[in-house]
């Protein structure tokens, strides 16, 4: 059966085609996907990851905010205790930023041009991760990541 | 992470979030909750695609919480049959679902289970009534038999329509005028709401509905809402269509249990090679 997944928005950017077709590639994959819709705070989002009771969530940003607002959501999920949450991300992250964001707990980050079909091998990889008791939470030490 | 059950429902009453929300889960994939009943305020709202419902809801919410209620959502969409995937996109229209303490809203995808979600609503609305949540909403989209089942599970049921749609009439032919307590036409700031709410009086008229009053509301101007709060809140349970509300549960319940029944699929191998008619189907069933 597939994951929880939460698709979200964070912060002030419009643009949401994106978020949409993952969250439509993830139920065509399986997954039960709910979308926050645009513009929502970090701990909204960490709110919505809490009441659906979501395994994993996708974190869509075009704003170039993604280094204040991917590290609050990082930070939230960890001091309510939900480090065993999955942080993905994707949008318009420049490569110097990705290191960074990788040493908070984010696992995977994909860019323009990502083939949806990678998104869906890289949920697999975590649904084995999370089976085999592997580290791959937000939470958890940040060794691996999905390249 | 070594919590019994029992210990994860008193952090849920304590109003831990996290503990409710994995609870939910939990009755979801069918583990029964040892826990009291609650006997919880349950409002179900259906209505055709497109007319507002989830808006509507968010702003019944905002009212709500204005008068110090605890508003829980589960806001129902269907699961794909091809991939048993599903897109929950509700909450998205409920803007203050995600900031308020007094605000709880869970997405639920049908799944495939056999019967659905059904036999696990009743459990996740008494959780939901044990955590203190006053007022529980059950949102579906309306149509079809599964989606009159699951609005069967409240005690008061509210029918959603917009201007000009024609598919009140659809609503009549499945049967969901029967259960609703009230209609709401809501998209007034659309010129032909007042139409479509006197064309839906008129047929009450010649109908012995004429207790159940229809409403206009704008979700989108927030006017007519704490009318519509005022309404749903004195609504009496109507013994008739009580009645008919807890024959379709049971009928969930019965659908269920069949099938679920573990000699299900040889009955239908023999029903399908002729060897039993259904009335011995029938007695080997039972």
């Amino acid at each position: 059966m597939g994951m929880r997944i939460v698709i979200a928005k964070p912060g002030l950017d419009g643009h949401d085609r994106g978020a949409k077709v993952i969250a439509r590639a993830l139920r065509d994959a399986g997954h039960e996907v709910i979308y926050t819709g645009l513009r929502r705070k970090p701990s909204e989002i960490v709110r919505v990851i809490m009441d659906e009771d979501a395994v994993a969530v996708g974190l869509s940003t075009l704003s170039g905010a993604h280094n204040v607002l991917i590290p609050k959501v990082c930070e939230e999920l960890i001091s309510n205790n939900m480090g065993e949450i999955v942080v993905f991300a994707g949008g318009i992250i420049p490569e110097v930023d990705r290191e960074f964001l990788y040493s908070l707990g984010v696992r995977a980050i994909f860019g323009p041009g990502t083939q949806t079909g990678s998104i869906i091998d890289f949920l697999e990889e975590v649904s084995e991760r999370k089976k085999n008791d592997f580290e791959v939470g937000v939470g958890d030490n940040p060794g691996w990541r999905w390249d | 992470m070594g919590l019994t059950i029992i210990q994860r429902i008193e952090m849920a009453k304590e109003g831990n979030r996290r503990e409710l929300g994995k609870l939910l889960s939990l009755v979801e994939s069918g583990v029964k909750l040892p826990h009291n009943k609650s006997n919880p305020w349950v409002l179900g709202v259906t209505g055709p695609p497109g007319v507002g419902k989830s808006t509507l809801i968010g702003v019944m919410i905002e009212e709500w919480v204005n008068r110090g209620e605890k508003v829980a959502v589960l806001a129902v969409d269907p699961s794909s049959p091809k991939s048993g995937g599903a897109l929950l996109g509700d909450r998205m229209r409920m803007s203050s679902a995600d900031s308020s303490q007094s605000v709880f809203v869970r997405s639920l995808a049908t799944r495939n289970h056999p019967g659905g979600l059904i036999p696990f609503l009743d459990h996740m609305i008494n959780l939901l009534g044990l955590c203190g949540w006053s007022r529980i909403i059950i949102e579906t989209v309306g149509g079809g038999q599964s989606e009159i089942r699951i609005v069967a599970f409240a005690d008061r049921v509210m029918l959603v329509d917009g201007p000009d749609r024609g598919d009140i009439i659809q609503a009549e032919k499945a049967g969901i005028i029967e259960l609703a307590d009230l209609i709401v036409i809501n998209k007034s700031d659309l010129p032909s709401a007042q139409n479509a709410a006197n064309s839906i009086k008129k047929s009450f008229d010649y109908s012995n509905n004429n207790d159940k009053s229809v409403v206009l509301t704008s979700a989108l101007n927030k006017t007519g809402i704490s009318e519509l709060i005022e309404l749903v809140e004195s609504l009496e349970v109507n013994q008739e269509r009580n009645s008919l509300r807890i024959k379709e549960r049971l009928l969930s319940a019965w659908d269920f249990s069949l099938l679920s029944n573990p000699s299900l699929n040889d009955i239908l191998l023999d029903l399908e090679s002729g060897t039993i008619n259904l009335d011995e189907a029938l007695s080997r069933l039972k």
